[in-house]
């Protein structure tokens, strides 16, 4: 009896002894991430913040404490404003043109047929190219004088207008660009997610006689509704970030058409040396994606509680 | 059984078309999708008259290196390409070991705070860069090392990269029966051979994911070397590309030459292996 109480005593203080070693390894093998982590993002983060209560400025070299003067001044800030609300353009014209051409796309090559692999791979090139390479491709073919749009306009007659200087086509252009370049990525999210829903559902109402189309709006929308809303939610946080493309097409411009917010942030920054002012737009831009991102996982949360 | 025969042959011929509609339907999309690539490509190889001839010239005639040589001879862009493939190595090798060290101890071994500062690196996932930015630029020049590699290295490794990486990691490492490490543990071995011996070689598909991953970032990123980098020795093959695309006088078809240069390679394994690309990618979509 005595000695069945010391073994088994024995035996937990040998395994606390190796849960104590376990969990020193534990922090070590977290260490380097959690360390790098802290000094490249968490303090970052902070820094954006306290920065945007000051005047930093790169170029007077100053860097007074203003408390909310910059969040202030953004108020009347009439190329924040004009930012906002073609940051708001790009993201809606983006929106409903991605999503009923990806769920269109997914739709045609969800099923596996002889050549789907060659025609997900052509979709999905664009997702690979990098977003200099693409932007600047489509400067040349957008171009005025002897882009290839204006090119084939001209063959047929039609004087082609000047694309990437016009006020009112900046944006839309822009936005055609963003949206091919994305096509890919969200197809595939959209394949898998059409390929989970049961087979079962789509022959049991094809005996009641249901059309495709009915299928489509009756059982697909409604099984891959959570992996629509991951997806609206990915590509509007996408166009709030979208600026390799912008740089590369029209430099914001003319004028100011086509400023988004990184581009602002990085003309206010890196060009006219204004760190205070363009972290508070930073912190803008950093609490829409929280929101968003928010907005996503209770979202899923209850998704997931409903599949239970 | 004549109506039967009739429908089932009007059925067969209704559904030959529907084939033949759908293959056309995806020709023309693969011919809308690819056709921008085409002009890069063959513009890369056309003369300078030729590139400014009305009508446009659909197949370069005569077909020349001259771009080429130009980018290669009189531009920096084999630097460029040199810059571009070892920072983006570099960076994937660090995501790649410190994410599956901090995704294996987050899965597999208890210790106090193993949740809450995995949801802490969890945050990081959805913090882009484009809000950082600037405390990455003060803090670094103070270092005087913003006209250097190293931001383009450490800044995304412990950033989304690293903090996408430890995610996937311990996803998988979830998986994995804490039985095989009990086994390790029994036989003596201590948790590191257990990480190096047992687990690692287990990971290789989660780890090729994330190798595509971080190397397509890495590869491709802009606004980083942009806002870093002013020494043109050091820039990486994006930046280069956008320095000559807004150089005074440039040329179309040498810009071309640039952006197939720094295209060519990507899409070369993309080609190789796109089953295993439009997976991670995908994955990266879904981490959220």
């Amino acid at each position: 009896m005595k000695t069945s109480t010391e073994i088994l005593s024995q035996k937990t203080k040998k395994h606390q002894s190796l849960n104590y070693r376990d969990s020193k390894w534990g922090y070590l093998f977290i260490m380097p991430m959690l360390l790098g982590f802290l000094i490249a993002t968490v303090f970052p983060i902070i820094a954006t913040f306290a920065y945007s209560m000051t005047n930093k400025n790169m170029m007077s070299r100053t860097t007074d404490f203003i408390w909310l003067e910059n969040y202030i001044k953004l108020f009347s800030d009439k190329t924040f404003k004009n930012t906002l609300v073609q940051t708001l353009q790009f993201t809606l014209l983006l929106l409903p043109t991605n999503l009923i051409l990806t769920l269109a796309l997914a739709t045609l090559l969800k099923d596996k047929f002889k050549g789907c692999g060659f025609f997900r791979t052509a979709v999905f090139t664009p997702v690979v190219t990098s977003v200099v390479v693409w932007g600047v491709l489509w400067k040349y073919i957008f171009q005025s004088d002897n882009g290839l749009i204006n090119a084939v306009l001209r063959m047929v007659g039609i004087t082609g207008p000047q694309w990437l200087m016009n006020v009112d086509l900046a944006i839309p252009v822009s936005v055609f660009v963003t949206l091919v370049k994305g096509l890919g990525m969200n197809m595939i999210i959209f394949i898998g997610a059409m390929l989970e829903v049961p087979r079962d559902y789509y022959e049991a109402s094809s005996l009641d006689g249901a059309t495709k189309i009915k299928q489509f709006f009756y059982i697909t929308l409604p099984n891959i509704a959570p992996s629509i809303f991951l997806v609206l939610i990915l590509t509007t946080i996408g166009s709030l970030k979208v600026f390799g493309q912008i740089k590369a097409l029209t430099e914001g411009g003319p004028g100011t058409s086509s400023y988004v917010m990184v581009y602002y942030i990085y003309q206010t920054a890196f060009k006219n040396y204004k760190f205070g002012y363009a972290s508070a737009i930073s912190v803008i831009l950093f609490l829409m994606i929280v929101a968003l991102t928010l907005l996503q996982w209770t979202m899923r949360k209850r998704w997931v509680y409903y599949e239970d | 059984m004549k109506i039967e025969q009739m429908t089932s042959k009007q059925l067969k011929s209704r559904k030959q078309m529907k084939k033949f509609l759908k293959y056309l339907v995806c020709i023309l999309v693969a011919a809308v999708m690819l056709f921008p690539m085409y002009w890069l490509f063959t513009t890369s190889f056309k003369t300078a008259t030729n590139v400014a001839k009305y009508p446009p010239q659909w197949w370069p005639n005569p077909w020349t290196l001259a771009n080429y040589k130009e980018l290669f001879m009189k531009r920096p862009f084999i630097k460029y390409l040199w810059n571009s493939i070892y920072v983006a190595v570099l960076m994937t090798g660090g995501v790649i070991l410190f994410s599956s060290l901090a995704g294996y101890a987050f899965a597999k071994i208890k210790f106090k705070g193993n949740n809450i500062l995995f949801l802490i690196i969890l945050c990081g996932m959805m913090m882009p860069i484009e809000v950082t930015i600037i405390p990455i630029y003060t803090a670094l020049s103070g270092l005087k090392l913003a006209d250097s590699h190293v931001g383009l290295i450490v800044a995304p490794m412990f950033g989304y990269c690293g903090a996408f990486g430890t995610f996937l990691m311990r996803q998988y490492f979830l998986t994995v029966p804490t039985e095989l490490i009990e086994a390790g543990k029994i036989d003596g071995a201590s948790q590191p051979l257990i990480f190096v011996k047992i687990l690692l070689p287990m990971a290789i598909s989660s780890i090729s994911t994330l190798v595509i991953f971080s190397f397509l970032q890495s590869w491709n990123d802009y606004l980083l070397p942009l806002v870093l980098l002013s020494d043109s020795n050091k820039f990486t093959l994006p930046l280069g590309l956008s320095l000559l695309s807004n150089e005074d006088g440039m040329k179309w078809e040498l810009v071309m030459a640039a952006a197939t240069f720094s295209t060519v390679p990507i899409l070369a394994v993309f080609y190789m292996c796109q089953q295993k690309f439009m997976e991670s990618l995908s994955m990266s979509g879904l981490k959220g």
